[in-house]
């Protein structure tokens, strides 16, 4: 008996690494390229590492103004989603009404929307509004759009605190925002915190929506100024665009990493989303 | 609505009705912000869409001086259109293999070998597989077009075992998309799986061991049951954002060679953007949203119905 769990342990171990594998095989070329003079497409330890890529990148057009506009777009959008996520979750959790199941039935029903079909509407909408190329438009489209999501996840957490704490509360007098303030939210900050993070890389990562609803190159957030840096200059700079990934993708990670140290990360995220 | 907001007035039952309609109401203020936005923003688009399916709606030529109802013209275009049925085909196609058959059934069988496995070996693989998740989505489509290109790492390693290699996005580029979306998008069920699975009480699937029913029949009899509606949860999220992926596909392919990689959210995108015709573009949305639909309700049905 013992020897047969050894080796169904063993076997499961080495599945597994074989999966890890090929799960790291396109990552290593990124990281090879970016130090790499000459890099190709293949992955290729290179002989003489280099940090002339991310210098080469390392500049305002290319880097510094699209991470910029990138962090003012996304960490916009995922505040102004995490408050109206969690104004809107309060009553949700707190108070049973007539409203609340159909109401929560349409959000739920809201996060399956392919959000891709109504750019089309959306860019017509925001024609007649004078909204294209609008920071402050595209801020809120962004935050509309993971809005369902965030208030479902929310409510999730926010149903892990008590009530039984604010009506001690609501005895002693505070109104209902002073208790979600002074009470709930301390106490769900693990919950606001998971939402907030992956609200925030759900948009870092976004293509499409900035894509579309902004036009100027200098409104550009670095999702799409990574992709005119591809297709822009024909047989692309291989090593340097690598290298631009790197840095494209550090905010995220460390952001994950955050995540994952301080509040067991994406786990409590994949229990929450158990329905 | 002149009462003001009394929360000491409801607070030893606030789940009681009986309160005077306006405290109610203004319990349910906070909503207002949220509802505000989805409103304009996405209720509204959604019916605009509606609207614009049954014109000739256009960014250049008549359609663009002149709106006029087409009625379902551009339901009966887009159904005779053979690239519409691609689309159409192309969309099942990399849902079924990217998110049904790969991503659900990778992501079950990682978060079940992972159970079994030493500790290093697990982190190493999680952390791999969430790395690939994390990523931004056009870094993810240039790191696999790398990867599948004629002189990238796949046929490299092909080439080591003496097999021929070949341009995958080139010869096969929806596979290679869909592959591509298995790589970035299997964590997320991963992640759900292994939730689902932790909340599995131990004893009952030892129980079901002295019983006999060990390994394979232990799996598909005793642990796939209990987590049923998981399963169900990650199988229709995922399948709702497989079906509107544009950038991975985008980014890797624009949609060719030809069409061979042409979904709808590309076809779309092509018809109302490239081609200006606005009004059937967002009949083609509109059939996504039905299609998007269709999904959702089957999953809300389904979750109804394991509740109660």
């Amino acid at each position: 008996m013992i020897a047969r769990d050894r080796m169904s342990k063993l076997a499961s171990n080495l599945v597994l690494l074989a999966i890890g594998v090929l799960f790291v095989l396109p990552l290593l070329w990124v990281l090879f390229a970016s130090i790499n003079r000459t890099a190709g497409l293949r992955v290729e330890f290179p002989t003489h590492p280099t940090l002339n890529n991310f210098k080469a990148v390392l500049n305002t057009d290319t880097t510094y103004r699209p991470v910029l506009n990138g962090l003012v777009l996304c960490g916009g959008s995922a505040l102004l989603t995490m408050v109206c996520a969690v104004l809107a979750a309060y009553p949700l959790s707190r108070f049973k009404t007539r409203f609340n199941r159909p109401f929560l039935l349409t959000v739920l029903f809201c996060t399956g929307l392919p959000i891709t079909a109504v750019m089309v509407p959306v860019y017509g909408l925001f024609v007649q509004l004078n909204l294209v190329d609008t920071i402050g438009g595209t801020i809120m489209f962004m935050a509309t759009s993971s809005l369902p999501f965030a208030i479902w996840l929310t409510k999730t957490f926010m149903d892990g605190v008590p009530i039984s704490l604010e009506e001690a509360a609501w005895v002693d007098g505070a109104g209902n925002m002073r208790a979600l303030r002074a009470i709930v939210l301390p106490l769900m900050w693990p919950g606001i915190a998971v939402v907030l993070i992956f609200t925030f890389i759900g948009m870092w990562g976004n293509f499409f929506v900035p894509f579309m609803l902004l036009l100027s190159p200098e409104r550009l957030p670095a999702s799409v100024s990574i992709f005119t840096f591809f297709s822009q200059y024909g047989e692309p700079n291989y090593g340097q665009l690598a290298a631009y990934s790197i840095i494209y993708t550090m905010p995220v990670l460390l952001l994950y990493l955050l995540l994952s140290k301080k509040l067991g990360g994406a786990f409590a995220l994949g229990g929450a989303i158990k329905g | 609505m002149t009462t003001t907001v009394a929360p000491s007035a409801a607070a030893p039952a606030p789940k009681r009705s009986g309160r005077p309609r306006g405290a109610k109401l203004v319990k349910m203020l906070p909503l207002t912000p949220a509802i505000g936005l989805m409103l304009v923003f996405l209720a509204g688009p959604i019916l605009y869409c509606v609207y614009a399916a049954f014109t000739n709606m256009a960014l250049t030529g008549t359609g663009a001086a002149n709106v006029q109802f087409v009625g379902l013209e551009n339901f009966r275009k887009a159904f005779g259109s053979n690239a519409f049925t691609n689309a159409i085909w192309m969309t099942l196609v990399f849902t079924l293999i990217s998110a049904i058959i790969g991503q659900n059934t990778l992501g079950l069988g990682l978060a079940l070998l992972m159970r079994r496995s030493t500790k290093v070996v697990r982190n190493f693989v999680g952390t791999a597989v969430i790395g690939a998740w994390v990523l931004p989505e056009v870094v993810a489509a240039y790191l696999l077009s790398a990867f599948f290109n004629d002189n990238g790492t796949l046929n490299v390693m092909l080439h080591a075992v003496g097999l021929p290699g070949q341009d995958w996005l080139y010869a096969a580029p929806i596979i290679a998309v869909s592959l591509a979306n298995i790589w970035r998008g299997t964590a997320f069920s991963m992640l759900v799986y292994s939730a689902a699975l932790s909340e599995v009480p131990k004893e009952i699937e030892e129980s079901a061991e002295m019983d006999g029913a060990a390994g394979f029949r232990r799996l598909v009899f005793v642990t796939l049951p209990m987590i049923s509606r998981a399963i169900m949860t990650n199988l229709m999220l995922i399948t709702l954002q497989t079906l509107s992926v544009f950038g991975l596909i985008y980014a890797m392919t624009r949609g060719g060679p030809g069409t061979k990689s042409q979904t709808l959210p590309l076809y779309m995108y092509e018809q109302a953007f490239s081609f200006s015709q606005i009004g059937y573009g967002t009949a083609i949305a509109l059939v996504m949203l039905a299609i998007g639909a269709v999904f959702s309700l089957i999953y809300l049905r389904g979750l109804n119905s394991e509740a109660a």
